[in-house]
């Protein structure tokens, strides 16, 4: 009876690997047709950056391509120039913020007022309502950004896959009427036409706009647009933990020493 | 609990003990920062902590009112002979004495926080009786250079912290 | 119980206060001097783990209400307003969530160590009742909480399980609109699910303290499930249980962390980053991964409403434990058939825990059945008989004393006598 005694010793590291090993099976991409294309991101890895360049080409995608009907409402202009973003200087991002305008207040006759936008503003809504844009888009709502890659499962790579995934060639079984085609896409049609097309973009940083270049690009930047403070998460979970590795081991020794007159 | 071994090391035995304590205890107390933390300021917040206004469209004599931090603030493009009226009180029995130049960085401008500094109520401009500010609360009067000439309220509007980025622009915080 | 010690007062201040309101003994005798046997393993750490983790979702909790906003228009944003503005407010949302899976994590191991080592059984009926009371309120805690940041599981999770109420014949649907406090899960019912959900943390709070007094009553149980004779069986809690509680503890931070800092999201579920759309249902419902097992249980039965008292029953099954289980020895140590169903058992939750996470269909469906049909033969079938038909194995005569009595002897001479049939309360 030993080899139970042995087993069950060790059974709270069963239990936690059965644990993550049920949880990552719960969490397995549902719905997709291929695996997801990965191209290996900076950010990956408990520490993983952001590579600035790139988050500012792609922010210039989102800008000059997808903003005209995608939203990226939880974010702020200011946000571009934060550290762990793409960081853009407050000079630029205050002359991004101006090229767009807003209504705020009212004039002494009650009228509204327009101003252009600050970086204290949130991004323009492409659309005034869900119903207008689903109106505007052939009855498809065109989601909004700000939290795409952690709203699907192994978000970035599935959006790179995506971007990068419209075939012409339409699988005979398939009817999908005068939607695109996308094998990544669950059920292969997709409402988004293609968007990225080689050069749909001149990039400021002269990088040449292929369409895999710039799903990349894309892709890392709605990455950081999610989340943020990624790079300080890992940054304070390297101290966290190293100081947690530490200091179990002087618990260790602690208790070892403490019970060693016992028994 | 057996001596033998606590005898033969008592100090390192101490060491381990008050290394591992001294470990929780930073541990403890660096978790309670970020708990604190929290009550400042979000980054949301913060970004207005400063604001610009533009004062290209005031005519001389005119005045504007921004909202700063959730308070008004009063920008007075004063005319020649408001600021000549402002220097020559200077010299009087002020209740809370104070040099016009001390409060204004262009003489032709004055910014202050509108709000009275007895209990808080938003001052009503071109009004009272020294050509400045008149508070309807109770009854506190202030002149062109935003000071306490009369009333209950002890000392001068307040002037907030602001600096002219350009001609045109005062950013205020 | 050991009464020999007594808490003396050392100076001026402890005496005067002692007489008015003995705090300090209090202490002294249930946190300090507190006898507690000497044979515990790391399995008994879990209680103090689990009242870190109470602690910790009770501040970390606190904090993000003073962010968070509980109306259906406003809530979505207001945790990404936290996530995003809120000074460490990512942490603080973090550890919150990730709290709530270590919570259920160091619960479900501190429950299947009452299972194993038979911590349910005389004199400890009213600890393990507590238990499950907490266990119970633990779970209406999670559901709430996880309604509360207004997703797509968030919702359509509520919307799911709320409709449970309307099986009930006759009352089911009216208890179902005065639950909801409309037709369907909305504003007045995010709004009462926040109150509620940040008062019965309190209220879990109450019954640990119960739960703890309740244990310093009795006194602990320990892997042989053989009771504490005398002082030798003994050692102070501390130092020797407040540092190896804390040193399990931090263990268990570095998985907590873990998860904080380089996975907070695994554990949970991508359409929950999507708002709540009471027009568009998601392909899969699931729950977080705590409710799986239940909800396994709740899809392997054909009637709804069978389903539902099934799922429930799973859990008021455990309340009757200590008179489904009466065999005199505790310990599944001792226990060589007891221990085998047992970790089958646990196989069986494990695999439930699998299966709630599938489509109810096939052979998912099936083994979803099958592994009820286990959970509850489990209990109410194979405890009872193994408590009449069991031979133990040979066990020590106390914690203090490895040497086996031969239980084969029936009766006759001290060493002789079965040790468990000398515990004397």
């Amino acid at each position: 009876m030993n080899i139970f005694r042995n087993i069950f010793k060790n059974n709270m590291f069963i239990f936690l690997v059965l644990i993550f090993g049920f949880s990552a099976s719960a969490n397995s991409a549902e719905g997709t047709t291929f695996k997801n294309l990965k191209p290996g991101f900076s950010f990956e890895g408990p520490f993983g950056k952001f590579d600035k360049e790139s988050l500012k080409r792609g922010y210039q995608v989102y800008s000059e391509v997808c903003s005209s009907c995608h939203g990226l409402k939880q974010l702020s202009f200011r946000n571009l120039s934060q550290p762990g973003g793409p960081e853009f200087s407050i000079e630029r991002v205050k002359e991004i913020a101006s090229e767009y305008s807003i209504t705020d207040g009212f004039d002494e006759y009650g009228e509204p007022l327009e101003r252009s936008m600050l970086p204290s503003d949130r991004f323009p809504r492409p659309y005034g309502s869900k119903e207008e844009a689903k109106g505007a888009n052939n009855g498809a709502y065109p989601p909004d950004l700000s939290l795409i890659v952690k709203a699907r499962a192994d978000g970035y790579n599935y959006l790179y896959s995506l971007l990068k995934g419209y075939e012409e060639e339409i699988p005979e079984d398939l009817d999908i009427g005068d939607l695109s085609y996308n094998p990544w896409y669950p059920g292969g049609a997709i409402a988004m036409y293609q968007p990225l097309y080689d050069e749909s973009v001149e990039y400021e940083d002269g990088t040449p706009a292929t369409i895999d270049q710039m799903s990349y690009d894309v892709a890392n930047f709605l990455t950081w647009a999610a989340e943020p403070t990624m790079e300080e998460r890992k940054r304070l979970g390297f101290i966290v933990m190293g100081f947690l590795i530490i200091f179990v081991i002087l618990m260790y020794l602690s208790v070892s020493r403490l019970f060693r007159d016992v028994h | 609990m057996t001596d033998t071994n606590d005898n033969q090391d008592p100090s390192r035995r101490d060491f381990l003990y008050i290394t591992t304590a001294v470990f929780g205890a930073t541990g403890a107390a660096s978790v309670a920062w970020p708990l604190i933390d929290q009550l400042n300021p979000s980054a949301s917040v913060s970004a207005l902590s400063s604001i610009e206004a533009d004062i290209s469209s005031i005519p001389e004599g005119g005045s504007m009112k921004v909202a700063w931090r959730g308070k008004p603030i009063f920008i007075r493009r004063r005319t020649k002979e408001e600021i000549e009226l402002a220097e020559k009180e200077d010299s009087l029995n002020l209740p809370h004495p104070e040099k016009d130049l001390d409060r204004v960085k262009n003489k032709e401008w004055l910014v202050v926080v509108g709000v009275c500094t007895h209990l808080g109520c938003v001052p009503i401009a071109d009004s009272g009786d020294f050509g400045g500010w008149f508070c309807p609360c109770h009854g506190s009067h202030y002149d062109i250079s935003g000071r306490i000439r009369k009333g209950p309220a002890p000392t001068n509007l307040e002037i907030p912290p602001y600096e002219f980025v350009s001609e045109n622009i005062i950013k205020i915080g | 119980m050991n009464h020999d010690y007594q808490y003396t007062p050392k100076n001026g201040f402890s005496k005067w206060l002692d007489k008015r309101l003995p705090l300090m003994r209090f202490a002294d005798e249930n946190l300090l001097s507190f006898p507690t046997p000497k044979n515990l393993n790391y399995f008994y750490t879990f209680g103090f783990i689990l009242t870190m983790c109470l602690v910790t979702q009770i501040i970390t909790g606190i904090v993000l209400a003073m962010h968070y906003v509980p109306n259906t228009s406003l809530a979505f944003d207001s945790i990404e307003h936290i996530m995003r503005d809120v000074n460490y407010g990512w942490l603080i949302r973090y550890m919150h969530s990730n709290g709530a899976s270590m919570f259920f994590l160091a619960v479900f191991i501190h429950m299947f160590r009452g299972l194993y080592y038979g911590s349910y059984k005389e004199p400890r009926e009213i600890i393990w009742i507590l238990g499950v009371v907490i266990f119970l309120l633990m779970i209406i805690t999670g559901f709430m909480g996880y309604v509360l940041p207004w997703g797509q599981m968030s919702f359509w999770g509520a919307t799911v399980i709320t409709n449970l109420v309307a099986t009930i014949p006759v009352i089911g649907e009216p208890v179902l609109t005065l639950l909801l406090g409309g037709y369907s899960v909305d504003n007045p019912t995010l709004n009462r699910f926040f109150s509620l959900h940040y008062l019965l943390p309190f209220v879990i709070f109450g019954v640990v303290i119960l739960h703890i007094w309740a244990l310093h009553v009795t006194g602990n149980n320990n892997p042989t499930g053989i009771e504490v004779k005398d002082s030798k069986d003994t050692i102070s809690f501390h130092p020797y249980y407040t540092v190896k509680d804390l040193f399990a503890y931090v263990v268990f931070l570095l998985m907590f962390c873990y998860f904080i800092f380089y996975n907070p999201n695994i554990l949970g579920h991508p359409d929950n980053y999507i708002e709540a759309d009471p027009m568009l249902t998601p392909a899969h419902i699931v729950p977080e991964w705590y409710l799986l097992p239940f909800y396994a249980i709740l899809r392997a039965v054909p009637d709804k409403l069978m389903g539902v008292l099934l799922m429930f029953g799973s859990i008021v099954v455990l309340f009757f434990l200590p008179w489904l289980d009466t065999m005199k020895v505790k310990s599944a140590r001792y226990r060589p058939l007891y221990k085998i169903f047992f970790l089958f058992f646990v196989i069986f939750c494990l695999l439930l825990g699998y299966l709630g996470a599938k489509p109810p269909e096939g052979i998912y469906l099936l083994l979803s059945r099958v592994s009820t049909i286990y959970y509850f033969a489990f209990f109410l079938v194979i405890m009872p008989i193994l408590s009449r038909i069991e031979k133990p194995s040979p066990m020590p005569i106390g914690i203090s004393n490895p040497a086996t009595n031969n239980t084969s002897d029936s009766g006759g001479g001290v060493s002789g006598t079965p040790s468990y049939a000398m515990d004397s309360k």
